[in-house]
């Protein structure tokens, strides 16, 4: 019946065409369902496989029920040819269909784009606006990099043409849109540009609509280009804001004259400072006081569409003012109007209010006036009903946070923790634990927020958190005391956090002497309490406790039998974990054989730790994303450079820091680790802002080892892993990243960029030219993509470029920055020559501008078939029987630029003796013969 | 930019499903599945915003739903879109899909999945929005209904 049904037009006839699929049976299974879209799939596969050719309706028919079918989430693995046919058919209604089952179904892989970019070019070329509306339609919904490659030059064309019709202009801009955004290097900026910007004073509202989004995106990239864009933005601003309600007819939505196109216009004017025209100037700071003043009027409305209009453009405003930041004035009243906002009936103006403040807050001008708002915002924190309205609260709790109130936050988030959702408790955790770090001017009230942070949510309290307490209680000596004190009392509970005992066994085992006096807290005792916890615990908090226990027989002599026996005990000394059964044996034997004295120096009180930026605030950074934290950080200022209280630690400290001596790898446990996370989530980058300006990215280095080879894997860590093939001719090179998914997730916009580094004089001139095509921006779990790299050495150069990688994994954005090993002596080209010729250039290049020498000591076996393969894959020719002295080592070669060729000389005395070498470089250029020598001293 | 339009019913059924970012087909239906979980749970009248699920997005991204009778309306958006100004436009589509269907339910969505596709298009174009003016877009719905009526005529 299904087949059989009539072409026919209107309502009746499509309904009939979908409804065996979906007629609404409650009796019928789910089986029942699968078997019955099986058996229509065979039914449309047989028809499109037959032998009879379908016409173009039938071909509609079964096409919109296979779009019918993907929706209902099964696979469809055919039809598509059948829909890049309707593609060509001259009735509107075919193609149309054509172009939706190709953007719901063809990815931007699909082979079949070639076909597709065919039919959409002799559709752009129609000059039939309906035609040229779909085929604009099928490019911005695909936006693939074909696309992109095959329209981003015509695109343009259509749009600033003087006879394109407006609903094809509006098609046309936000098309552009698309493609910059995918293929931002595809889409030529030229004369094009100025004449989008006075789109902006085009007669139809939607053009001016699709305009203005499309400029944004541009002037974000450019803001120099589309600068004008300013003061059209702002008259045509103005003349909206200004209108009567009716003057724009269809585009006053509820009252509201143009509110999307206000709320675009508002969007633009936050890609740039504030006008420097004071006529453009006051004319915005008008618009923007008549935008405050509308509030306070009594609404044309009672519908919550006009309110929302209204609204969408005032908090719009209300960016803008806060972005531009200039207009104390114009601050302080968005301040009073968003505190109207927070008591407001309506959820979304509450949630959106908060969300507001929270970039005030970071204001010089306003983080006073948001700071009066703080008992509303607690209350929201008690009584809003909505998690996503209390986050917000929390967040904006955590920006109004400075030195005056940040007892009394940090105290409401601890008590709302007990009942926080458990969505965002990790999160409070470490709001709480950089608050009480950042605003401590009591230590022992530092002390005690971690102890009940602990306690209360203490399954979220990550190992950042309790390691950075014990830093700082290690860093402080004022607070060692209390500490000790402290914990002892909080692990009286007979239920404690395990994370409790760690902390616990850590202070007490460098502090525990601090209390020793009293007899409620002697040796004995202190170790009898820590040891009821010990059979409770994991065998890391075990390991820990252990070397509490060898603390403890240096501190209190009186207690050693008794530990001696513990570590004696079958359970210890025969434990089944290689670490603890390795950590009982050792210690037991330490505290045996050693005397008082060298228990002291091994078994001493740990060092301070070296200063470093919170562990933990990398981490929410992590968490949060980096813009959102950085944000708040860099504004307020109030950095607590005071939290080691004393002066700098000495350098050698770092090091202690890690491992004071090898007897006692477990007192160091925790805080070894936590630095080596700490250093490994630096060199991933994962704490370096999202946006360029405020911090250099920390850059692995690509390793030296690439300096004498071309292959090999460039970096590794738990997620990518990226491999290198590259060769190099004269001035040219090409270079092929292997980029690996080491995971079983996909990773989402996958951008690596190689850039050339900026040296000291590359203001000036580019020394590096590096090409590249960016690859598919997904990555499944496993998998492998390759990107190559053309390399062009203009001139020589000191800094390799840096690979920059971004993407996104399991929701979180991840940033690796690596050197790439593209180094000069990658452009060298052997030269053979004789002994007479070496020693004449030799003599010739006697200027001392012109040699560099360095006498180093060899960091690896002095093996001389190793050095002449280092020195052949230097890139430098290997003269033998030229040196007069067989032990020596010579090489000849060209450095090959765009702008130059600098022939080099080298030569290498090694003295095994003194397990040194000496390395001397001649060449023309002093800057080539400096960095040369350098690059190869690190290989011997 | 707007990532993803989802539209489904009380029991968690797709409606209508337009991505404007590619994701493979099983993520999509996780999506899908998960978006429907986290809205489903959340009272009526609380906000209408909220952090996208851990398949889209991140902490850019959110989304901005509204429930009708039987339908849920979701947009996932990044930060560059005003979050009332969505609340407005799923408004317009559905207040633009009641004018094409007089008084729209739940089975025109399915017995006309064509034109709500159609109609969509018209108001969101590549994630990014087209057209705001509900009188525009009807009128280019019912020029589109001319079309197909003058080439269904032909057919006979």
């Amino acid at each position: 019946m299904l087949a059989g049904s009539r072409p026919g037009v209107g309502k009746a006839a499509t309904s009939r065409r979908l409804a065996p699929l979906c007629s609404p049976s409650p009796g019928k299974s789910k089986e029942a369902e699968i078997k019955r879209i099986n058996k229509e799939l065979a039914n449309i596969r047989s028809k499109f496989k037959g032998d009879k050719a379908l016409d173009g309706y039938s071909k509609k028919k079964y096409v919109c029920k296979l779009l019918f079918i993907f929706l209902l989430g099964h696979d469809i693995d055919f039809g598509h040819m059948e829909a890049v046919n309707l593609l060509s058919s001259n009735r509107y209604t075919e193609k149309q269909i054509g172009y939706l089952f190709i953007s719901v179904l063809v990815n931007s892989n699909s082979e079949l784009i070639r076909l597709i970019n065919n039919a959409i070019k002799n559709d752009l070329a129609s000059r039939n606006p309906t035609f040229m509306g779909l085929a604009l339609h099928c490019i911005a919904n695909v936006g693939s990099r074909e696309m992109a490659e095959a329209f981003a030059g015509e695109v343009p064309k259509i749009l600033v043409a003087g006879d394109t019709m407006d609903s094809v202009k509006q098609s046309a801009a936000l098309c552009l849109l698309r493609l910059y955004r995918t293929s931002p290097d595809l889409v030529p900026m030229g004369d094009w540009t100025s004449r989008v910007v006075h789109l902006l004073n085009d007669q139809h509202l939607g053009v001016v609509t699709a305009a203005t989004s499309l400029i944004t995106t541009l002037a974000q990239k450019n803001p120099e280009e589309f600068k004008t864009s300013v003061s059209l933005a702002v008259s045509r601003l103005s003349r909206i804001v200004t209108s009567a309600s009716t003057d724009l007819q269809d585009y006053t939505y509820y009252f509201v004259p143009a509110p999307w196109l206000s709320v675009k216009l508002l969007r633009l004017l936050q890609c740039y400072p504030p006008p420097e025209d004071p006529a453009v100037r006051g004319r915005l700071t008008e618009c923007l006081e008549t935008i405050l003043n509308k509030a306070q009027e009594p609404p044309k409305s009672k519908k919550v569409q006009h309110s929302n209009a209204k609204n969408a453009v005032l908090f719009e405003a209300i960016s803008l003012i806060i972005h531009h930041d200039s207009e104390p004035n114009l601050l302080v009243r968005a301040c009073n109007q968003l505190g109207q906002f927070l008591q407001h009936r309506e959820t979304n103006l509450r949630y959106l209010a908060l969300e507001s403040m929270c970039t005030l807050a970071s204001s010089e001008f306003s983080h006073e006036a948001v700071k009066t708002h703080i008992d509303t915002v607690i209350n929201a924190l008690k009584t809003e009903r909505d998690v996503s309205v209390r986050q917000r609260a929390v967040d904006l709790l955590y920006a109004m946070c400075d030195r005056s109130n940040a007892q009394q936050i940090v105290a409401e988030m601890l008590s709302y923790l007990e009942t926080a959702d458990y969505s965002i408790r990790e999160e409070i955790v470490l709001k709480v634990a950089i608050l009480a770090e950042k605003y401590a001017v009591d230590y022992a009230w530092y002390v005690d927020t971690i102890l009940n942070l602990i306690r209360i949510a203490g399954d979220y309290v990550s190992e950042e958190v309790w390691y950075r307490v014990i830093q700082i209680v290690i860093n402080r000596d004022d607070v060692q005391g209390y500490a000790a004190k402290t914990v002892f009392e909080a692990l009286q509970a007979p239920a404690c956090h395990e994370n409790l005992v760690k902390v616990g066994g850590y202070i007490l085992g460098e502090f525990g002497n601090l209390i020793a006096g009293d007899p409620r807290s002697s040796p004995l005792v202190q170790f009898n309490l820590l040891h009821s916890k010990f059979h409770l615990c994991s065998v890391p908090t075990r390991a820990l406790l252990l070397s509490t226990y060898i603390k403890f027989v240096n501190l209190f002599p009186e207690v050693k039998p008794t530990i001696q026996d513990v570590l004696r005990g079958d359970s210890q000394l025969r434990n089944a974990d290689v670490e603890l059964q390795q950590r009982a044996v050792e210690y037991l034997r330490l505290s045996t054989v050693a005397s008082t004295d060298i228990l002291a120096t091994v078994l001493e009180e740990m060092p301070p730790f070296p200063e470093r930026e919170s562990s933990i605030l990398a981490k929410l950074k992590k968490k949060k994303g980096p813009s959102t934290v950085t944000d708040l950080e860099d504004t307020k200022r109030e950095r607590s450079v005071d939290v080691n209280g004393g002066p700098e630690p000495a350098p050698a400290s770092a090091s202690a820091a890690v491992g004071p001596s090898p007897a006692v790898p477990a007192c160091c446990d925790g805080l070894g680790n936590n630095l080596l996370l700490f250093c490994s989530l630096m060199s991933r980058g994962v704490s370096q802002p999202q946006r360029a300006f405020p911090k250099h990215p920390r850059i692995s280095a690509g390793g030296s080892e690439f300096v004498c080879k071309n292959n090999g894997v460039l970096f590794e860590n738990q997620l990518l892993q990226i491999g290198l093939k590259s060769e190099f001719r004269q001035n040219l090179g090409r270079m092929f990243i292997f980029y690996g998914n080491k995971t079983s997730t996909q990773f989402l916009n996958f951008t690596p960029t190689p850039v050339p580094r900026c040296g000291l004089d590359s203001l000036t001139r580019t020394h590096l030219n590096l090409q590249t095509k960016p690859v598919d921006p997904t990555v499944d779990g496993g998998a492998q993509v390759q990107q190559v790299v053309n390399i062009e050495c203009v001139s020589d150069f000191t800094e390799a470029p840096v690979l920059n990688i971004q993407f996104r994994y399991g929701g979180t954005f991840q940033n690796v920055s690596v050197q790439l090993p593209i180094t000069l002596n990658k452009f060298f080209q052997p030269t053979e020559m004789s002994s007479q010729d070496f020693f004449q250039r030799w003599k010739q290049l006697s200027n001392p501008q012109q040699e560099v020498q360095n006498i180093f000591k060899a960091k690896h076996p002095m093996d001389t078939e190793i050095t002449k393969a280092k020195i052949i894959g230097f890139g430098s020719a290997l003269l033998e029987e030229v040196d007069p002295n067989p032990a020596n080592f010579v090489g000849a070669g060209i450095i090959h630029t765009k702008t130059s060729q600098t022939g080099c000389l080298l030569r290498l005395e090694p003295n095994l003796q003194a397990q040194m070498y000496r390395l001397t470089l001649r060449t023309s250029k002093e800057t080539v013969s400096q960095r040369l020598c350098e690059l190869l001293s690190q290989q011997f | 930019m707007i990532q993803a339009i989802l539209v489904f019913n009380n029991h968690g059924k797709p409606r209508l499903v337009r991505f404007y970012q590619h994701f493979p087909e099983e993520i999509q239906q996780q999506i899908v599945r998960e978006t429907f979980h986290l809205v489903l749970k959340r009272d009526d009248n609380i906000c209408n915003f909220l952090e996208g699920g851990s398949l889209i997005g991140g902490s850019d991204y959110k989304l901005i739903y509204r429930h009708y009778a039987t339908l849920y309306f979701v947009f996932c958006v990044d930060s560059s879109e005003s979050e009332l100004g969505i609340l407005d436009l799923i408004q317009v589509f559905v207040e633009t899909l009641d004018k094409c269907f007089e008084n729209v339910c739940e089975l025109d969505l399915i017995f006309h999945m064509d034109k709500v596709h159609y109609i969509l298009q018209e108001v969101v174009m590549g994630g990014m929005v087209l057209e705001t003016n509900m009188n525009e877009i009807v009128a280019q719905i019912e020029a589109q209904n001319r079309l197909e009526k003058s080439e269904g005529g032909a057919l006979g």
